[in-house]
């Protein structure tokens, strides 16, 4: 009996606010359709409808639904008006949804969409989105793989005077004749960073001459991996270098990873151990400006390079040589002399030739009404 | 017990103030216990947020869903709970960090900074891809494109050429295979001029920041310490 009086206040209320919903004009979201939002884990379903005329009184979208067999349930927030899309990410995998789209007038009247069929979710393999970043990718890697196989065939590869690299010799020889250290920080990057990876893969080159020269190379680390992967790599250009006898572990260590105290411990090792030479190389943050003014406060020779932009200022204004973005990916190549990165860095040029012609190009397009590389970049992101 | 914290914080600030004077036994106290409370707190959060949740509780969850399983007791929910066993292969992966404490078993950790390395730079390499090289030649062109459609003022047609100049004459300044001479040295010369004056403007944004924090502690060392005084 409870029952019956239960179903029929339901179908009350819905007549109520369906009359209601006609008697003001409300008509309900047309051709609504749920998808399994394409290109994802297949957690998401995407639910669409048409726009409504802007004279139609709706002042916004509740979206409802259903799992098989289950009552209705609204959520999320209420949708502004001329919505014409959902994605509905609190899906759970196996579970077929139905929607509703409720349209809300100002007054607070209500009119629902039909019913759309089940729909699953269900996760990709492939995100088809990105195969142009995909083939980018290839074409790029191709360019390198080339010039890597072109320079290890013996043909010279040029690579042009990089005045910050030129005083890496010039560092190393000071700190080793005055009888001090080098101190040299990666910065706040995780092995996730590409400047971290490429500060490590210098860290490697500067190894190598102060494995020769016996001068002490002190290590500060902000990441407990960052710090395992350089002791390896210090270690390896020791013993390439024919000195692992002059390799000490202990100069490599962690600081700590709270990005002020890194700050303050660099400060006050630079203060006390008065190193000759100071590489600030990597990913830097807030704390820039402060170990680097500390440095030049010693009178250490600072060699700094990141490709974070807003602390080149500061390293440009506090160190006497700095490493502007790509040149701190440059540096290895420039340093090792290895056909292996020189090859790389002529790869990376073509693939910078290729982004000034795009752009070139593009903007004589675009001038002419011709927007498809405009629109293929658009899709790519 | 406001009032102590605020005396900590004040002291602990002046500590750190005094290394502008030069390097102090209160700087240094300062310095060594900022260091020393960041890796512990660093510890415990690792520990609570990483490996309980993401490797203890897994595994341990496992463990009981394999004993019910191997009784013949098995529900949905035990066979869900294994799937916590696969957790085994990137915990052994992590263990082979500790191999560095052998000296002869050292070589294991190559295995996993190897695999740390390629996977991590297989996550970055497509996304600065995307966001450093396609995102910003779309954010280049775009101007292009209305401005064809006369949809922009003549102020910001002189910005879109400038920008589209500077950037031509920035990236001519990075390429690294090719002497920088001629008119490839004149372009690199705006390139870098162009890149001067972005930093010199970020430069003061920055400063400007910096200073904003300065007043803030300035404000709280007259206002809320020297408040509880005077």
């Amino acid at each position: 009996m409870k029952k019956i009086i239960k179903c029929l206040m339901v179908y009350l209320v819905l007549c109520m606010s369906i009359s209601i919903a006609f008697s003001q004009g409300l008509s309900p979201p047309s051709n609504v359709t749920a998808v399994d939002t394409p290109n994802d884990d297949g957690r998401s379903v995407t639910i669409q409808w048409d726009a409504a005329p802007e004279d139609s009184g709706i002042s916004g979208y509740q979206i409802l639904r259903r799992i098989a067999g289950g009552g209705l349930e609204e959520i999320g927030e209420m949708l502004p008006a001329g919505t014409t899309s959902y994605v509905d990410a609190t899906i759970e995998k196996g579970n077929a949804y139905a929607y509703i789209v409720r349209a809300v007038s100002d007054t607070g009247a209500t009119v629902d969409s039909e019913e759309t069929a089940p729909v699953k979710g269900t996760g990709e393999w492939f995100h088809t989105g990105k195969i142009p970043l995909f083939v980018a990718m290839l074409l790029f890697s191709a360019a390198i793989l080339w010039n890597i196989y072109d320079a290890r065939s013996g043909k010279e590869v040029f690579v042009r005077r990089i005045p910050g690299l030129e005083a890496v010799d010039e560092a190393i020889g000071r700190a080793t004749e005055m009888g001090r250290s080098i101190l040299y920080v990666l910065g706040l990057g995780g092995v996730d960073n590409v400047a971290t990876i490429a500060s490590m893969t210098i860290l490697g080159q500067i190894a190598r001459r102060t494995a020769d020269y016996e001068t002490p190379l002190r290590v500060p680390c902000n990441d407990p991996i960052v710090l395992n992967v350089i002791r390896e790599m210090v270690r390896t250009s020791y013993l390439d270098e024919g000195r692992p006898d002059a390799y000490n572990e202990e100069n490599i260590f962690f600081l700590t990873d709270s990005q002020f105290a890194y700050a303050a411990g660099v400060d006050g090792m630079m203060v006390r151990e008065k190193p000759a030479a100071v590489f600030l190389q990597g990913q830097f943050y807030a704390e820039s400006l402060l170990m680097a003014e500390t440095g030049n406060s010693i009178g250490a020779i600072q060699i700094a390079g990141t490709d974070s932009e807003h602390q080149l200022p500061f390293f440009i204004a506090a160190c006497d040589y700095t490493l502007i973005g790509e040149e701190l990916y440059a540096a290895t190549a420039y340093l090792s002399k290895d056909p292996m990165f020189l090859g790389s860095l002529r790869g990376q040029d073509w693939g910078k030739v290729v982004i000034f012609a795009a752009i070139v190009l593009g903007v004589i397009l675009e001038l002419s009404g011709v927007g498809w590389i405009t629109s293929f970049l658009q899709r790519v992101r | 017990m406001e009032i102590f914290g605020i005396w900590i914080a004040s002291l602990l600030t002046l500590c750190i103030y005094s290394f502008l004077y030069r390097d102090n036994p209160f700087y240094r106290f300062a310095e060594h216990l900022f260091v020393g409370i960041s890796v512990g707190y660093s510890i415990v959060i690792t520990i609570h947020q990483g490996f309980i949740p993401l490797a203890w509780n897994p595994l341990s969850e496992a463990m009981v869903a394999l004993g019910t399983q191997i009784r013949g007791e098995a529900t949905p929910e035990t066979s869900e709970a294994l799937s916590g066993l696969f957790k085994i292969f990137p915990i052994g992966i992590g263990l082979l960090f500790f191999a560095r404490l052998s000296p002869r078993q050292a070589w294991l950790i190559r295995y996993p900074i190897a695999i740390l390395i390629g996977f991590n730079s297989g996550i970055a390499i497509p996304n600065v891809l995307r966001a450093a090289i396609f995102e910003q030649t779309h954010g280049t062109l775009t101007p292009f494109a209305q401005m064809h459609a006369g949809s922009m003022s003549l102020d910001d047609i002189i910005g879109a050429v400038f920008i589209g100049i500077g950037l031509i004459c920035t990236l001519i300044y990075f390429f690294f295979s090719v002497e920088h001479q001629g008119p490839v040295g004149w372009l690199s010369k705006i390139g870098i001029a162009f890149l001067m004056v972005g930093f010199g403007a970020a430069f003061g944004n920055t400063v400007m920041g910096r200073v904003a924090l300065l007043i803030h502690r300035t404000g709280f060392l007259i206002n809320d310490w020297l408040g509880t005084i005077f």
